[in-house]
């Protein structure tokens, strides 16, 4: 056991957990943004899934990996326009329909890999991009400096949700929106607008993350339910990072963390059935959803709630 | 450094011609002509269901007239929405209140008002401003504290600032004074005349008579959605006003008869509980209720009316202390046990735990007794028997219903209170709680509640009635309990002058205490 705990493992851990917390990330703000809207978009799992297969199936006919990223995004504002109309303009209980929406996405993506290219094939994904003098620094230059270019666009993005949702006026608005969208309202904010725009954000940055899962990694593939469940932790992830951007990065590198030491697990085999490190995350999510509500941080009061005009809920 | 200022016209004139508005089965506005002068207090006073929110809301722009018209300054307009209206810088505070908890007064205050700093906020620009005007109002108002934190009247002159803010010369207040204490309702009065006295048009939607007499520069009555006159204080009175509002004439059809007994009913001791937020919320309440007695509570909402209701009743769990109907404790017993002693409840939430919305008027009648061996054998329920008692029990409590087979949600506010009286009362209670019975309901219906409570009063049967309303507490109470931030203030004759009652419910005045150390662990809650 004691090559375990060595210093070049641990290094490789970290490493692992970093690149692994960035679907998280993207996933968990976008989800964030849009709860803070008032709109709990829990499709978030079906539209990573469509983003994964779009991306690599666009990026491996096309062989640019960046045309594969855009089409991960066109199809993430669709799925985003889908889940606004469904859940903002139909009313739908948001609960039910984002199982809808997963399922959707699951479906999709399952039968257009299977009609289009129906076995696994591989491409180099984007590469790593080591930031000069950064990449030096002892440590912190290997874990932090030597990934690809979405891992540091991913952390990029906590600091900028943050100055978008506390220091901008849009960033009022969707606060207003998601606590008293009749306040936000008589003040002539479109309640509507805020909040698709804010699903079709959020969506984007779901579909961004499931194209992390193949055309971010080193060796680029698309299987079956690729996701496996992350969409879903993320979802769990802004419950427990109380709504703010901060608290999301503390929860994926959380999750990333236990990720990537049950993927080390499994590797090394200490004599206990693969399953039971697979199970990790999952158990966490439950544990740490069931802690963390004990706080009295509420979340936005009017999340999971249509607004209609004079009608007080 | 200033904030973009932009050009507001300032109103003269507003006009509404015909405005007609209808809802889904109802008329809410009627062809309404009405007109509205710059540097006036305009009152509109109407009862609840009038049209007058709705009225309002059209002239602000939130609902587009189905017919009619509405001129600014002479010229017509057609508003989109309340930023169309507030473009002609036409400002208004609504009865539930538009403000955003989780925001600090500055962001409440510059939400969608453009930023010289697009698109970044700018409240460094913003809080000069408005500290300025806050001074200048004598508001107090810290700009940077969170609005949850605020009182309902500091909350309400945020919404006032934030008017002022967008530089409105004409203001809508719809029924600003049913959340304030007789003495913030007189500071408020003030302010209404510094604002007029600036320049500004003032509507101010009321359904107190006093209010209307007190601060109007002219008065419109409204009655389902229809202009029935229109009157200054100089040329009328009470009793006319109550004939406009209500459609015939009102009398009271109750009489108190004897004094309250000796013999104590109810004794409440050194009761404590908390609040949903955990705080506590009762600190050592002790009183008596005696065979006879309506004792009245009196405070301002949030300051442990509800919770001491919710404790006796049942509901919430009490920390300490004892409450003891006819001698024996009911600390230990469960909501259905106290129900069996003879305790009748009726909640301050009467369409959430007053009656089942979706159930049948027969079913709510019957939802405390239908295990009787009167309404069921065994486990079936004797379908006619029900029904019958029940048909009874509605027509007794002249509920006004099509049919009592409609479902609860269908029925007015004041019709659901009778049903839920008429099940409390049909079971020959022992004590009567009733939580701000005639809240939201109509003159008619109040004083059919009040005559039904006034009557088992005068039957012997004690009642502890919980009331945000003052002349409701006085006309009815044999002695009111003022509670405040959790304590009895004091118990004092409801011939004490309201000034007095008033002051006491804000902490001002102690009577009589019953444990001398301030409890500084509890902040006034409001909500
Ligand atoms: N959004 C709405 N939808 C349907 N009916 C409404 C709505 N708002 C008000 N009403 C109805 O219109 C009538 C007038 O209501 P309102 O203008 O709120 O009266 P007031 O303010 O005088 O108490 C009432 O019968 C009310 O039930
Ligand atoms: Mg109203």
């Amino acid at each position: 056991m004691s090559e375990f705990f060595q210093a070049t493992v641990l290094l490789g851990l970290l490493t692992a957990g970093v690149r692994l917390a960035t679907p998280f990330l993207f996933a968990g703000l976008g989800e964030m943004l849009s709860q803070r809207s008032g709109v709990l978009n829990l499709g978030v799992e079906g539209i990573m899934l469509i983003g994964a297969f779009v991306s690599f199936f666009v990026a491996f006919e096309s062989g640019n990996l960046y045309l594969g990223l855009l089409a991960a995004i066109l199809a993430g504002a669709f799925m985003g326009l889908l889940t606004a109309f469904v859940s903002v303009t139909m009313k739908a209980v948001q609960g039910i329909s984002g199982i809808g929406i997963h399922i959707l996405g699951l479906g999709l993506s399952g039968l257009f890999f299977r009609l289009t290219m129906g076995s696994i094939s591989t491409m180099r994904g984007f590469p790593r991009l080591a930031i000069p003098i950064l990449k030096d620094i002892p440590v912190l230059g290997r874990v932090l400096f030597n990934q690809n270019w979405m891992v540091y666009a991913a952390l990029l993005l906590v600091p900028i949700s943050w100055a978008v949702i506390y220091k901008t006026t849009f960033g009022l608005k969707v606060r207003s929106v998601g606590e008293n969208p009749h306040a936000a309202d008589s003040l002539g904010i479109s309640v509507t607008r805020v909040r698709y725009i804010c699903v079709v954000i959020g969506s984007i940055m779901a579909s961004i993350a499931g194209a992390f899962l193949t055309i971010g990694q080193h060796e680029a593939a698309f299987v079956n339910n690729i996701a496996a469940g992350r969409g879903f932790i993320a979802v769990a992830l802004v419950y427990f990072a109380k709504w703010n951007p901060l608290g999301v990065l503390a929860g994926a590198f959380l999750f990333s963390m236990i990720d990537a030491f049950q993927l080390r697990i499994q590797i090394i085999d200490i004599g206990i059935p693969y399953e039971i490190p697979v199970m990790l995350p999952y158990i966490v999510t439950i544990v740490v959803l069931a802690l963390s509500t004990r706080g009295r941080v509420l979340g936005p009061t009017a999340l999971t709630k249509p607004f209609v005009r004079g009608v007080h809920t | 450094m200033s904030a973009i200022k932009k050009s507001v016209p300032s109103v003269q004139s507003i006009e509404l011609r015909s405005v007609t508005k209808r809802f889904p089965g109802v008329l809410a506005n009627d062809s309404v002509s009405l007109s509205f002068e710059s540097s006036r207090v305009h009152t509109l006073l109407g009862e609840n269901g009038a049209g007058k929110s709705t009225l309002m809301h059209v002239m602000y722009g939130m609902y587009a007239p189905d017919e009619g018209q509405i001129l600014v300054n002479g010229s017509p307009v057609h508003f989109r929405s309340p930023k169309d209206a507030a473009e002609y810088g036409i400002g208004m505070v609504h009865q539930h209140f538009m403000l955003v908890p989780s925001l600090s007064v500055l962001e409440n205050i510059v939400l969608n008002y453009p930023s010289p700093r697009w698109p970044f906020l700018d409240l460094a620009a913003a809080r000069e401003r408005v500290v300025a005007m806050s001074n200048e109002y004598g508001f107090g108002i810290d700009p940077d504290a969170k609005v949850w934190q605020l009182s309902v009247g500091e909350q309400q002159r945020v919404e006032i600032l934030r008017i002022l803010f967008r530089d409105a010369s004409y203001i809508i207040l719809d029924e600003p004074t049913a959340v304030l204490t007789p003495l913030e309702v007189k500071e408020f009065m003030g302010v209404l005349r510094r604002l007029v006295a600036d320049g500004h048009g003032i509507v101010f939607i009321t359904h107190k008579l006093n209010e209307a007499l007190e601060i109007s520069d002219k008065i419109t009555v409204l009655r389902s959605g229809k202009v029935v006159g229109e009157t200054t204080p100089c040329d009328t009175d009470k009793n006319q006003l109550a004939g406009l509002m209500v459609g015939r004439e009102v009398v009271p059809t109750w009489q108190k008869r004897g004094a309250a007994g000796e013999k104590v009913i109810l004794s409440v001791r050194n009761l404590s509980a908390r609040n949903n937020k955990g705080l506590r919320a009762l600190n050592d309440v002790s009183f008596d209720l005696k065979e006879g007695e309506v004792l009245a509570v009196a405070g301002v909402s949030g300051n442990g009316q509800k919770e001491l209701a919710e404790t006796i009743a049942g509901l919430r769990r009490i920390d300490g202390g004892e409450i003891l109907l006819g001698g024996s404790n009911l600390a230990g017993l469960d909501v259905k046990q106290r129900i069996d002693s003879g305790l009748a409840f009726i909640p301050e939430e009467r369409m959430t735990m007053g009656v089942v919305k979706e159930f049948s008027l027969i079913e709510n009648v019957i939802l405390k007794s239908h295990g009787t061996p009167e309404f069921a054998s065994g486990i079936f329920l004797r379908a006619k028997k029900i029904r019958d008692s029940a048909v009874q029990a509605i027509k007794d409590f002249d509920v006004r219903t099509p049919s009592a087979d409609v479902a609860a949600a269908t029925l007015s506010g004041g019709n659901i209170q009778k049903v839920i009286l008429a099940r409390e009362l049909s079971s020959r209670p022992k004590l009567l709680i009733a939580a701000q019975p005639t809240r939201g309901v109509d003159i008619g219906a109040s004083e059919y509640i009040h005559k039904r409570i006034v009557q088992i009063r005068n039957e012997g049967v004690p009642v502890l009635l919980i009331s945000e309303d003052l002349d409701e507490i006085i006309s009815l109470a044999d002695r009111v309990l003022v509670l405040y931030e959790g304590q009895v203030q004091g118990i004092v004759p409801p011939s004490t002058p309201v000034e007095e009652i008033g002051l006491m419910m804000t902490g001002g005045n102690t009577h009589y205490v019953v444990d001398g150390c301030e409890d500084s662990e509890t902040p006034p809650t409001t909500h």
